[in-house]
């Protein structure tokens, strides 16, 4: 065994990570960033090295820096984690070059693996079923015609440079084939200037299901399945394991399937292949097909780690150390079931836009598997992934774990940040999910009601003006000769102002009208009806069946508002892409002014209204912060 | 009817009062002044003070029944609570309240707030809403020594004393008026709505022809721009308290504590029983220490010579961690008893703890025995330590307050830090059936000297008035009305009342005490 690892990354992943190697005697080596200095995961190492300046492409991907700090420190051995560099062949070449040891598989079956249709073609090869489709240059409309015929409808017309469902048409039969493939290849030229299209068995009721392996380079197992069925837009949310619906057969066919996947490439440490499976009609052994496989360690790894027993990140230290495969795969067994939600600091009614900010309070379920890489007082900075933690729940049955998973969620509370905490909630409660019904497309089936702005009832309101009014304790609060007084504050939601008239009867008891609502509150220890605190800069927040964050409006700050859409803020802190406008131009309501790349997307910024461009406060290039002035309409 | 019964009657009467005055002008006043866009004088209060912070209101029901009930509450709201954690005395004029204007129990009221905040040192927030002196009243709020132009000397003493005076204009502030934030250290004025001039538009035009608005004239622009009488420019009412709350916050101050505070700790016996435990009625002796046992921290009393002079109680005690050394009458005051009061008041003044009376007194014993064993030389001990003591006093009025009784408990001549009173207390030089018995002996001896006769009928008719006069003048609500007291109050709230009564009174330093001669 290794007796010093470096950790090529950051955050809850790093933090699990040395967690495992600490429980096995093995000193750690965290790397970071300028951003990362202060970081959970810096602290928990018992070394660290600075890398460079925040950005990833400065830091966390600099593979030659992180092969130096680890000759520096000592370090045998170099775990990458998960994204970064975890599935980047050179940079394996380089550590095992350097005379270092990848945690992790071997160049070459990374690069089997990564070119996806490369891959599938030697899944065939193998074996292994893939999604029938026709991927190749012939472009003759009856030459496709016959393709998807063959392929069997309905088929999925896809832009073979596309993204974003540009030049994407799904055909029910042969009769509408031809007149969907023009206009598919059509926009495909328009949007991508290549017109060449891919044909696709269409999978109406798609479930994502992938299974663990691991391999020692020789020999692999597999761990069972995960369903990661419940994603929006690519991302998974919530994770399970075993599969809801699951049958000896299909596990088995899938089982077998992953490990000649994994054997093929001679694959060594932990992977996941991960599947398409049509959920139409109950699961059938027929009825998956191999989607990619994944090099590394996954995100979800804790639910398989909770079904089964095992620490994947111990198994990879010890393969990695050259040991065998430390079960064999009928020692290997599934104990109950187990969830993962994925708590993000990310805006879901806007969209799921990704937010930052100081998470001035954090407190998570003692009875739940947490893995994160933040704790109270902790940025979340716009440079990474917003993740604030996995929230991890393990139990006999599926009903038991979803129950636990329901009550971990209600007793996590954040603040400081906007998170997908009510989003999870209700998600944890959906009917499809409870009853096991999931498919890739019930999040967005649900989206309205899954993703709506909390509305505060009078109850949270008043709790919340409470809390910003700053009741002290003591015999004498509240104290009147006759009628209490009645004062006043106001909040902010938003767009939406609450008045609330509080008239404080005695130390522990208060009586709130809230625009016209009598709502009587009495203190319990230090709550006032919910858990709520006031936090950051002249913040509430309130942690009710959705944690509802208030602002108390300051009487001061008066005279100062810049009102009336002159101007411009950016929404978020991002990277300046593109100035559309410049000082002087006239612009139209809607008008492109300003594009905010943030978080791996481009936001663009739109005149609020029709006017002249007074000031233009950005250039391109330039690192803005959230709520910093963009541009300056001259006023009406 | 059973003492609680009428404690709880006595005290509904009371209520009634204050819920009345706490109306200020009536509902059409209100409504007028509201659409003007201004908060009201009680929500100004509030708004000023921290969220649940204690108010510790003066004179509630000052002017109750004056005037033919023309200025509730006097006009103008008084008392003591916190502002960013620190007491201040907050002065509201009421301009539901005929304007605004100094009746002559205002011009009073408003005195009475800025001698407890001298007391005190507590710093002082006026929320000017004023048309200045009552004119139909200026005899009596004008040229006496306290009256208005004690107000503006007031404030210049207590800042020369470093007791920081910040007005707030919140809607007129005319001719003497003017005077209050011209002289504050610091003064906020509301935009379209505060004026501040020594004449109105009215009489610019009488005395000079000039026609002028008053907001060119006096207003917060011209003010905070031009003149330099304020200082702060507020958008309205609730941004001007904001500024004031600011403005505290920029002294500096905290509140200081000159005595020995310990842990608050809640009485053993319930507060809430004390109209079970005490008689209504003022002819029915009880035990004084029922009601120290109610009001003193963990119920504990260290009594101090508790087998001499027994109808006067002493001891130490705390009230909400408040050191303080209570005096408390069990009966009418005997030589023994006065010279014990002397002894005690002696001591805490020696020791610098706090003075709490409990006043439930007929008076010194009376009686030849007495007189000769100069019971008149005793209670002057008492009441030249009383008088002469540099610790804070508090008097409570919780029975009789009357005679020389008063003098020696610290009655308001006696300059108490803060004086109470309870809804069953009754105060008068003595008592009614009593005054009209002198008044009739006197009369009885004139007829009968002259040789007449005066039927049992006749004399009973000619002491009624006088019976009915007392009646009516003894009543704390009169007593109230006229600021002989600070205010009435709920006896179950005794406790609260002393503790933020000391708080305040405990914030100035106790200087060390020089007594007069005492007459051994």
């Amino acid at each position: 065994m290794f007796t010093k690892i470096l950790i090529a990354n950051r955050g809850e992943i790093a933090c699990r990570i040395i967690r495992t190697a600490r429980a096995m005697g093995v000193r750690t080596v965290a790397v970071y960033s300028d951003a990362d200095a202060g970081a959970l995961h810096v602290q928990q190492a018992d070394q660290a090295v600075r890398l460079g300046p925040a950005p990833a492409a400065d830091s966390y991907l600099r593979g030659d820096l992180i092969v130096q700090a680890a000759l520096d420190t000592g370090a045998q051995a170099i775990h990458p984690g998960y994204g970064f560099l975890s599935e980047n062949p050179d940079f394996v070449e380089q550590v095992t070059q350097a005379g270092l040891v990848f945690i992790g598989p071997s160049a070459q079956a990374i690069r089997a693996m990564g070119l996806k249709d490369a891959a599938k073609a030697l899944m065939v090869k193998a074996g292994v079923p893939v999604v029938p489709g026709y991927h190749g240059a012939d472009q003759d409309g009856a030459f496709l015609a016959r393709e998807a015929a063959k392929i069997g409808y309905p088929v999925l017309i896809k832009a073979v440079a596309g993204g974003g469902g540009k030049g994407m048409r799904l055909v029910d039969g042969p009769a509408q084939f031809a007149e969907h493939l023009a206009s598919a290849q059509a926009e495909a030229r328009n949007a991508f200037g290549n017109p060449a299209v891919l044909i696709e068995k269409y999978i109406t009721t798609p479930r994502h299901i992938e299974v663990q392996v691991f391999g020692d380079g020789t020999d692999a197992v597999h761990l069972f399945e995960r369903d990661c069925s419940l994603q929006r837009r690519h991302q998974k949310v919530i994770e399970e394991a075993p599969a809801p619906g699951m049958t000896v057969a299909l596990r088995d066919a899938m089982g077998q399937a992953a490990v000649t996947a994994a054997k093929a490439i001679g694959y060594a440490g932990a992977g996941t292949v991960e599947f398409i499976v049509d959920g139409a009609g109950g699961l059938r052994p027929d009825g998956f097909w191999f989607m990619e496989m994944n090099t590394r360690l996954q995100v979800e790894h804790p639910v398989t780690e909770a079904i089964t027993g095992v620490d994947l990140v111990a198994w990879q230290l010890r393969v990695a150390a050259g040991e065998p495969l430390p079960m064999r795969q009928d020692q290997l067994g599934i104990n109950g079931h187990a969830f993962e939600a994925r708590l993000y600091a990310e805006d879901v009614p806007a969209g799921f836009l990704p937010a930052t900010g100081r998470l001035d309070h954090l407190v998570f379920p003692s009875d739940a598997r947490i893995d994160s890489g933040v704790v109270a007082g902790s940025e979340i900075a716009p440079w990474y992934d917003p993740m604030i933690a996995k929230v991890t729940v393990q139990g006999p049955d599926r009903a038991t774990a979803l129950r636990k998973l329901q009550a971990a969620l209600d007793a996590t509370e954040v603040a400081g940040s906007v998170t997908n905490l009510d989003f999870l909630r209700l998600l944890a409660r959906d009917a499809d999910f409870v009853a096991g019904v999931v498919d890739t497309g019930l999040i967005a089936r649900g989206q309205g009601r899954l993703c709506a702005a909390p509305v505060p009832d009078a109850q949270m309101i008043a709790i919340a003006a409470v809390v910003a009014a700053y009741i002290a304790a003591g015999p004498l609060v509240g104290f009147t000769l006759w009628q209490p007084l009645v004062r006043r504050i106001v909040l902010g939601q938003g767009d939406v102002v609450h008045e609330v008239s509080l008239q404080v009867l005695g130390p522990d008891q208060i009586t709130a009208d809230v625009a016209g609502a009598q709502v009587s509150l009495r203190r319990h220890g230090a709550d006032w009806g919910a858990r709520a605190l006031r936090h950051g800069v002249r913040q509430v927040s309130v942690f009710g069946a959705q944690t509802v964050t208030f602002s108390i409006v300051d009487p001061l700050a008066r005279g100062s508002d810049i009102a009336g859409g002159d101007v411009v803020l950016a929404p978020m802190p991002g990277l300046v892409r593109e100035v559309a406008v410049q000082e002087g131009d006239h612009v139209v309501q809607g008008a492109r002014l300003i594009v905010l790349e943030a978080m791996k997307m481009e936001h663009v910024l739109r005149a609020p209204r029709d006017g002249v461009v007074a000031s233009m406060c950005a250039e391109p290039g330039d690192q803005v912060a959230a709520g910093d002035l963009m541009v300056a309409l001259a006023p009406i | 009817m059973s003492d609680r019964a009428l404690h709880e009657a006595a005290l509904a009467q009371v209520r009634d009062a204050a819920a009345a005055a706490a109306l200020g002008g009536g509902q059409i006043a209100r409504d007028r002044h509201l659409a003007r866009g201004k908060m009201l004088p009680r929500d100004r209060v509030a708004g000023l003070l921290d969220p649940g912070s204690p108010f510790l209101e003066v004179g509630a029901t000052a002017a109750h029944g004056l005037y033919n009930g023309a200025a509730p509450c006097a006009g103008v709201i008084a008392g003591v609570g916190l502002v960013g954690g620190v007491q201040v005395m907050v002065v509201c004029n009421d301009a539901t309240v005929k304007g605004g204007t100094y009746y002559p129990m205002t011009v009073k009221k408003h005195l009475r707030a800025q001698e407890i905040a001298q007391a005190c040192r507590l710093p002082c927030v006026y929320l000017v809403d004023s048309g200045g002196a009552n004119l139909p009243n200026q005899d009596e709020v004008f040229p006496d020594r306290d009256h208005f132009g004690r107000i503006f000397y007031n404030q210049a003493q207590m800042s020369a004393l470093g007791i920081p005076q910040i007005a707030v204009v919140m809607g007129s502030c005319t001719a003497g008026g003017a005077y209050v934030p011209a002289m504050a250290d610091v003064s906020i004025i509301v935009k379209g709505q505060g004026t501040i001039f020594l004449a109105g538009p009215p009489l610019v035009k009488a005395a000079t022809g000039e026609v002028v608005t008053a907001e060119a004239l006096g207003g917060g622009d011209v003010h905070t721009r031009l003149s330099g009488v304020a200082d702060y420019l507020a958008e309205d009412d609730a941004h001007a308290l904001a500024l004031a709350r600011q403005a505290v916050a920029s002294c500096a101050m905290r509140n200081t504590c000159n005595v020995n505070r310990l842990a608050s700790e809640p009485p053993a016996l319930d507060p809430a029983s004390l109209f079970d435990a005490i008689p209504a009625d003022l002819r029915t002796p009880y035990d004084i220490r029922e009601v120290i046992r109610r009001i003193v921290d963990g119920s504990r009393f260290d009594e101090f010579k508790a087998r001499f002079g027994e109808t006067l109680v002493t001891g130490f005690a705390h009230i909400d961690g408040w050191p303080c050394g209570i005096v408390a009458n069990n009966g009418v005051l005997f030589s023994e008893s006065a010279q014990k009061g002397a002894h005690f008041v002696e001591l805490c003044s020696q020791r610098r703890i706090p003075l709490v009376f409990l006043q439930n007194i007929t008076g010194f014993m009376v009686g030849q025995k007495y007189e000769n064993e100069g019971i008149a030389r005793h209670g002057a001990k008492m009441v030249t330590a009383v008088a002469t003591t540099k610790v804070p006093k508090i008097t409570m009025v919780v029975g009789g307050s009357f005679g020389a009784g008063n003098y020696g408990m610290s009655g308001r001549a006696y300059g108490p830090h803060f004086m109470w009173s309870w809804p069953t207390s009754r105060i008068s030089v003595m008592g009614g059936e009593q005054a009209a018995g002198v008044l009739a002996t006197v009369k009885r001896d004139a007829i009968e000297r002259a040789g007449g006769a005066w039927s049992a009928q006749d004399e009973a008719a000619f002491k009624q008035p006088t019976i009915d006069m007392f009646t009516e003048q003894s009543h704390p609500l009169y007593a109230s009305a006229r600021l002989w007291d600070d205010g009435i109050i709920d006896p179950r709230k005794s406790r609260e009342v002393l503790a933020l009564s000391l708080a305040a009174a405990c914030n100035a330093p106790i200087e060390e005490t020089r007594f007069g001669v005492f007459r051994m």
